[in-house]
Formats: structure tokens, sequence, C-alpha cells
């Protein structure tokens, strides 16, 4: 597997710079010739479609949803990172460069995690000249607001509704690009296998929801720009949508996938309130500026929260964590979270963990309207959910999956191992190392949609001289009969269960034990697990309906059939990965008090996963990570 | 769970776009107050696949109030009783035991039906492409902060946008218009400076695809305010209603 990272030469701050001159361009009039498929059109699939097409190039845009406006990059609430110094606070490209490497605890690959800073600053001056209506101080100027992993003001927002608004700006910029005819645009359409002419990614197959239809497409490159895959765990903070199939279905074909196991558990989300429960709400993690985390100090303390005094109250994060107190990176906030229930001082009753958000300070500095300017709709969320008003009474809250930093491995142009088979936004195993701070994965999507990879891309389309394809191509006719093969199976079965249910106990499997704390036994218990579940879902599963039309049922089972197989990758990952960093934390690595212990010596790489054949422990490679700019250190938030 | 009830469903059913439609009771024993409206018809639904029936197909995604893919008419109110809820974030204890709610699909020309609740609604999509952008290509933007925009400007555009693209106020409008829709798109551009530009063009564009598309005129019932989920504010339409006075007198 060729892992060439082809980072530049050169001091890291002129790294891009320099790349951007070497690498060869496509002429104005020659980018026409060259068709581009963008899969997904959240933040990162529909800022690189827009800019592509404004660019000259033919491109076409696939997403599942009805419509490209509603990927789950419109569900982001906090908001955006840039190093825009706007504050004269101190920020600089240097310190959310530093922030973010220290942040993700020494796992990412510095010259992309410097070029991100760097363009950083472009993305909100293109924001803003969309018209997306950010916060604004009375003055007029861009407000900020403070985010966990940070000591200084840099985060962009616009209420609780960032990645709305983001994500509008860049459907609005799609949108015009589909009315020029720059981009044809494919709703309903999902992709459900990647083709390779002589090594090279030369197009996809996918499925019409509506009508079932299954065909391919040919094109010059393809840009997976499919987001994260944190429904592996069923329950989750991401869209009932969100999938691994594009991503795993790339990496069958041969690309590499890059630190599956690290995801990221967010500290604030609302409970679980029942069997029942189909996905988890996330609570901005913005909430944290002004909200004080505690518990009872005693065990099994009942009382209502109103009727247990300051003295026997535990403000854990803030006695553990003097200095960055309640804004200690989210996965410090979550295992401290744990930490306290697993010792019996949770207090949503037995079975149910949770800890309180507490802004009754917040209220008495700001009054009820001082917070709702804040955090409106973030109250009336919890409201409406839960049932509690959250003026009154403190929110409880729990870690919940979130997001995933694990994705498609790709070297400093945005492409895979694969030649042509770019790898964008969350699909990617990114920038963010084993953990990533709040407010930096809309920056990532947009900074590699808008910024990045309609750059890089040209450089592939000018070198690779491969010609066109079409898709009577016997690559294409393979793909689709095994895309029809598949689907005739998983509606023939002739089980009794839903598919909902098989989810769900891969869920827990990978919760119990891939989750927020992992050991060897745990891990291996899950690899023998799975591949049993997995036996039975293609035996008990019933996929009611058929396969020309609407359905929903059919569409969830081949996401699940994806996580039943995906879900072995990230064991072996964490398994392998035999020291605690960041999201994952293996419980026989930590601190004396409890802290992850990061093993440099022996675990300073990126894993690469190769596809072996379903069942197979996959084979392991590695990209090295070397820190020439930011010291090898042990995080510390205290 | 604090207690447990009774709800009976009346659905809609229908096949495809041309097949007729009927409703259809089923009883969904066991509602907790705590589920949401759409895991209450998950339930329902895993009982139909156990049970070899065929289950409800809807819309849905975030279940979080913002994707606005979440599209059905509770009792006869788009997005159901509460205000300024979207169906996905509406919850049970709004029901109370024994309850009957009828189900159906957005209704209107505009928006064809798929299957049982689910529409079409890329009419919304050819709208927003014939217009309901800023024309400004990726790279050289000016410093964002260049230009100063008023909190209050910007808070009030940012009312506006905060439209998810439900439909919910084309379905409860008795001429199925999407007034309120396009209203909030122009609204919201036509407050910030970066929308001026292209004003008049914008606002006559826009006009004329949704008129292509069917959709209805606006004769003042104020329905689609009230059950948008966003709340939406009628001031849209009445700007809509004067930015295209405006560019129809001056051409701007
Ligand atoms: C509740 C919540 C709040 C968040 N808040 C913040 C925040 O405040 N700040 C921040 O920086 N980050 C936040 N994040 C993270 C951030 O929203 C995501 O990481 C980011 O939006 C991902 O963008 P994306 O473009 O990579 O993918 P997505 O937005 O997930 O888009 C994926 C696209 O791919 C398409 N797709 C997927 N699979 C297929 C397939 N097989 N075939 C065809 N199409 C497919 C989908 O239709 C969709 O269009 C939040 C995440 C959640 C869950
Ligand atoms: S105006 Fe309101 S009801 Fe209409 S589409 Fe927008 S959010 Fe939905
Ligand atoms: S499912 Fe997204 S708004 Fe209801």
């Amino acid at each position: 597997m060729d892992l060439n990272a082809r980072i530049p030469s050169g001091p890291i701050a002129k790294k891009w710079e320099k790349h951007r001159f070497d690498m060869k361009l496509v002429n104005p009039a020659n980018k026409r010739k060259f068709d581009v498929i963008v899969v997904g059109s959240g933040l990162a699939g529909a800022s690189a479609s827009a800019t592509m097409a404004e660019l000259g190039y033919n491109v076409r845009c696939f997403c599942y949803q009805d419509s490209p406006r509603r990927a789950h990059s419109i569900a982001a609430q906090g908001g955006i990172n840039a190093a825009k110094n706007y504050q004269n606070d101190g920020d600089s490209v240097y310190r959310l460069f530093y922030d973010t490497v220290k942040g993700g605890d020494f796992r990412s690959r510095e010259a992309n995690v410097y070029r991100l800073s760097q363009v950083s600053v472009n993305i909100i001056d293109q924001c803003v000249a969309q018209g997306v209506p950010f916060a604004r101080e009375y003055g007029g100027m861009l407000a900020n607001r403070s985010f966990g992993g940070a000591q200084v003001s840099r985060t962009f927002y616009a209420r609780g509704q960032t990645g709305q608004q983001l994500l509008l700006g860049a459907y609005q910029a799609l949108s015009r690009q589909i009315g020029l005819k720059n981009v044809q645009m494919f709703p309903r359409h999902e992709m459900l296998d990647l083709v390779l002419v002589d090594g090279h990614a030369r197009g996809i197959v996918t499925r019409n929801l509506i009508t079932g239809e299954v065909r391919s497409w040919a094109a010059d490159a393809v840009v997976l720009a499919s987001g994260g895959y944190g429904n592996v765990f069923y329950l989750s903070t991401n869209a009932k949508g969100c999938n691994v199939t594009a991503t795993y279905r790339a990496y069958r074909r041969g690309a590499g996938f890059a630190n599956p196991c690290f995801t990221q558990i967010h500290p604030t989300c609302i409970p679980v309130s029942g069997h029942y429960q189909s996905k988890l709400t996330l609570m901005s993690e913005s909430l944290r500026n002004d909200g004080r985390v505690w518990v009872p100090k005693k065990k099994g303390d009942a009382r209502a929260p109103k009727d247990i005094p300051e003295a026997e109250r535990d403000y854990y994060l803030e006695r553990k964590y003097p200095s960055f107190g309640n804004l200690v990176p989210r996965d410090v906030a979550s295992r401290n979270a744990k930490l306290v229930c697993d010792e019996g001082r949770g207090v949503n009753g037995p079975g149910s963990n949770a800890v309180y958000l507490d802004f009754a300070d917040a209220i008495k500095r700001l009054g009820d309207k001082g917070v709702s300017d804040r955090y409106g709709n973030l109250f009336d969320m919890y409201e409406r959910i839960s049932g509690d008003n959250p003026y009154r009474t403190p929110m409880k809250i729990y870690p919940a999956v979130h997001y995933t930093m694990g994705g498609l491995w790709v070297d400093y142009n945005l492409m895979s191992n694969i030649p042509g088979l770019h790898v964008i936004g969350e699909a990617n195993f990114s920038d963010h190392g084993a953990n990533r701070l709040g407010a930096s994965a809309l920056m990532q999507g947009l900074a590699d949609g808008y910024f990045i990879l309609p750059y890089t891309i040209g450089n592939y389309l000018a070198t690779a001289n491969k010609g066109k394809v079409t898709t009577d191509h016997p690559a294409f006719k393979a793909a689709e009969q095994g895309v029809h093969a598949r689907t005739t199976k998983l509606l023939s079965l002739e089980g009794k269960r839903s598919v909902d249910s098989f989810h769900r106990e891969l869920g827990l499997i990978m919760w119990n034990h891939c989750g927020m704390a992992r050991t060897r036994e745990g891990l291996q218990k899950a690899l023998g697990l799975i591949p049993e579940l997995r036996d039975r879902f293609w035996r008990e599963v019933r996929v009611p309906g058929s396969g020309e039309e609407l359905n929903p049922w059919l569409e969830k089972a081949g996401r699940v059939a994806d996580f039943l197989e995906f879900g072995e990758v990230m064991c072996h990952d964490a398994l392998t990965r035999e020291e605690s960093c960041g999201g994952h934390f293996r419980e026989e690595y930590q601190t004396a008090n409890g802290e992850a212990l990061r093993d440099d010596e022996n675990y300073c790489w990126g894993s690469v996963w190769e596809f072996q054949g379903v069942g197979k422990t996959p084979k392991l490679h590695k990209e090295p990570f070397s820190f020439e700019y930011v010291k090898l250190a042990t995080r510390n938030y205290k | 769970m604090a207690k447990s009830m009774k709800i009976t469903v009346r659905v809609w059913r229908q096949t495809g776009p041309d097949a007729p439609g009927h409703l259809e009771e089923h009883l969904v024993p066991n509602v907790g107050p705590d589920m949401s409206f759409l895991e209450m018809l998950d339930v329902l639904n895993e009982h139909l696949i156990e049970t070899g029936k065929t289950p409800i197909a809807f819309d849905h995604d975030c279940r979080e109030g913002i994707c606005g893919a979440c599209s059905m008419v509770i009792n006869g109110s788009p997005h159901g009783p509460r205000k300024a809820t979207t169906t996905c974030q509406l919850h049970m204890r709004s029901f109370d035991d024994g309850d009957v709610i009828t189900i159906e699909p957005w209704r209107a020309k505009a928006f064809p039906i798929v299957k049982d609740l689910v529409v079409d609604r890329s009419s919304f999509d050819r709208i927003i492409s014939s217009g309901g952008y800023v024309s400004v290509n990726t790279g050289g933007a000016p410093d964002a902060n260049a230009i100063p925009i008023g909190k209050a400007d910007a808070d009030e555009a940012f009312d506006y946008a905060a439209c998810i693209g439900c439909g919910a106020c084309v379905a409860a409008c008795p001429n199925a218009s999407a007034m309120l829709f396009v209203g909030a798109k122009v609204a919201h551009l036509a407050k910030m400076p970066q929308g001026q530009v292209e004003r008049g063009k914008r606002v006559l564009n826009m006009i004329q695809t949704m008129d292509n598309e069917g959709f209805g005129s606006c004769t003042n019932h104020g329905e689609c305010s009230a059950s948008c989920p966003k709340e939406i504010n009628l001031d849209a339409i009445a700007t809509l209603n004067r930015e295209f006075m405006r560019a129809s007198l001056f051409g701007k």
C-alpha cells in the first residue's frame, strides 16, 4: 500500500504556498473536459462541488437525502473555529495549529493541520460574502465565543445553528451552479460501490432510492464527502441516515482505512430515556462556557438538585482541572462523567447515567434573558425533549457518540491510496488525530471543500492522463452485478427480525467494548460477538418490500450489513493500539490518577488497514508521525 | 417510565404517486410519554415488520428539528399540535391515553406523493437554484469584518435564514402557496449587504419559478406562519411582495 503522504518540503508555514505553485494546473479550457463525481452534499461535498464547478469542471453530486440541504452538517450547533484573532486575545494561525495538534493528542499530521489553520481565515471571509448571518456585536463586528480545548475566543457562530447557516451558504453556492448547469445534482441516490479501472478510481454505482434503478457513473476522478460512521454504535448524535457504506465500499476496493477506532464521545448530550430510543441529542458544547458540571459528593444521593447544598456538590471538572475547568477537551470531560457515574454518583436514577449541567450561576449573573440570548434555542430543545425547564433545574447530560476522527487515509492532496479517489470532510482520517476540538469539524469540511481539494484535484487530473472510460467497461458491469446480487439476497431472506433490532445489538457491543473505555479482554470478546451477530443477521433479518421502489428498510439493511463488517475493523484497531490517546482510552494504559497514558515510543503512527476479505483480520500498515514544530508532550489541562 | 398509553393511529397508505391512497388503522400499545412521535412510529413499524406486514414510509433524518426532512400532517396540523416544533421533536407527552391520531402526508400539487407519508419537495430546490443565493465564487472575498453589519440587522436576517425548507407552510396553506418559504430566503438576503446587488433579479426569478412549479397564490390566511416550526414571521411575505414590487417597477 502506497502511504507516501507527499508532504511538501520547506518550513511548515510555507509548505502550502510552495505546493500550490508546484502543482500542475489544468488550463481553463480543458477543465470542462473533466468529469468529477462527488458523493455527499454536506459542508465538504457542497463546498467542493460548488467550487469545482465555478472553476469549470463538470460535477455530478450525489446524496441520499431528498435535498442536498438536508445533509447531516445542517445539525452542527456550536460554531466554527478560525484564527482571525479579531478579539486580539493572542490567537494566531500558529496557536490554532498548536491547539489542534495538542488537542488531537499527537496523532495527526503536522503539515495538514498547519494548512487547515492557515485557510481557516479564508473560510469566514467566504461565508460572510455568501450572506451567512453570523452573530455580531453591537458595533457590527463579528462575535466570537470560546470552546473546549482553547484559551482564546476564536469560534464564530450563528446562534446555536452554525452548521445550518454554513451549510445553507454552501447549498446556495451549489444551487447556483446547479441552476447554471455546471453541477448535476442527484438527491435520493445512494452510492453502493466504487469502480476501479487500471487501479484508478473511475466511477461509482448508485441505487436510485425512488425507483430502485441501479446504475453506473463514469468520471475522471471521484470525491467521497460522505461523512462519519458514528452510527455504528446505533445510538449517536448523528442523523439517522449517516453511514459507513461509501467509505467502507471503497475500503473493500483497496482504500486504506485509517485510525477507525478514533471516535469522539461528546460530553454533553441528553441521556437515554428508554429502549425505544432512536438517537441521542447533543446539547452544544458551548453550554460549558456558562454551565457548571457537577454531581453529588455522596453516592446514590437521590435528593432533588436544589436540595443538595453547595458543600455537598462535587464540581469535579473545576476541582481536577483548575485552569480549563468546565472547558477541558471533550475526551477528558466525557471520561470524567463516566468515572463519576461508575462510582455511583450519577443523577438519573438507577440504570441510566447522567451528570448535572447547571446554569444557576449564569442566570444569577446574566438573568434569564441574558442566558436565553446565548442559548435560547438549546434550552428550548432540551425542554421539548426532556420535559424539564433548564432555567429552573439543572440539565441532565451524559456523553454520547458524536464524531469519528478515523476515516479513509489521505495524503497531503486529500487523495487516498487509490489514485483518483479523493476523500474530504469527516469521511477522511483528517486533521484531528485522536480527538477533535469543538468547532473544528466545520472548519475542516469547508477548508477541504472550498480551499484545498479544488486545487489538489487539478494536479491529479493534469498528471493522470488516463483518458476516458465509459460505463460499458466490464469493471462497471461487474460492480453493478455485485450490487444487484446483494440487494436480491437481502430481500430474499426469510427471517422475522427487523434490521433495527440487529443494529441495536451491534451498537451495544460496540458501546460496551469499543466505546468510552476499552480493554484487551472486551475487544477480544467483541471480535467474537460481531461475526456471530453478522451470521445471524444474514439468516434472521426480514427486509420488507421490493427493490424497485422507495424502500427505507432495504437502504437500512445495506448500511447495517456494512456496519456489521466495519465494527470488526474498529475493534482490531482498538486492540492493536496498546496505549491511550485522545478518544481512545485503553484501561490498561492510564496514569495513577486515571489520565490517558500515551506511548509515543511505540505508537506514534496512524494505523491504516487493508481489507483482506470479510471476517479476515485486515492487514495493518502504518504512517509514522513526526513532530517538528509542536513538541511531543503529555497533554495537561490542569 | 412514568405511564404507558394506548394510541390508535390512522395513517395514510399509498404505494406510489398515481396509486389511490387510504387511511389504515393501527393500535400502538405501550406508548411512553418520553417517546418522540417518530419513535412511536418506529415501534409500530418494527411490529409490522415482525408480523410480516409492510411498514409505513416517512421522511426523517436529523431527528433534531433542523434538517427539515420530517413532514407529517398530524390531526390536520402540519408537524402536529405543538407550536414551533417539528414532527421529530414532538413527544408523546403531548397526547393522552386512548387518543386516535390521524397522520397524513403534506398535500400540495407541487409536492407529489412518493409513497405513504413521503412527498417530493424538489420544487423547493429548484426555487433556490433560480436565485436564492449570492453570486460569489470561492476565493478573493474581502475580510469578513470589512463591512460592519448591525446586530439587529444580522439577527433579523438570521430569523429568516432559520427556515428549514420543510414545506409545512405549503401544507398548511389552503392555496398551497410557497410565499413564506420564498419570502424567508428573499428577506434573509435582502437584509444583508451582500445580498443587495442581485436583489431585484433574485426576487423576480424566484417568484417566476415558484409559479411555474405549481404553488398557489397567497390570500393572507396566515396558516403558514402559524404552523412553521421555525416561526418564520408573516413579515417575510410582506417583504417578498415589497421586493417584488420594487423589482417590477424599477427593474432592480
Ligand atoms: C449534533 C451535532 C453537532 C455538531 N456541532 C458541531 C459544531 O458546532 N462545530 C463543528 O465544527 N462540528 C460540529 N459537528 C460535527 C460536524 O457537523 C460534522 O463533522 C460535519 O458536518 C461533517 O460534514 P461532512 O460534509 O463531512 O459530512 P455530512 O454533513 O455528514 O454529509 C455527508 C453527505 O454524504 C451523503 N452520503 C453519505 N453516504 C452516502 C452514500 N452512500 N451515497 C450517497 N450519499 C451519501 C449524505 O447524503 C450527505 O450529503 C456536529 C455534529 C453533530 C452530530
Ligand atoms: S417557512 Fe417554515 S414551514 Fe415553510 S419551509 Fe421554512 S421552516 Fe418550513
Ligand atoms: S427529522 Fe430533521 S427536522 Fe425532523
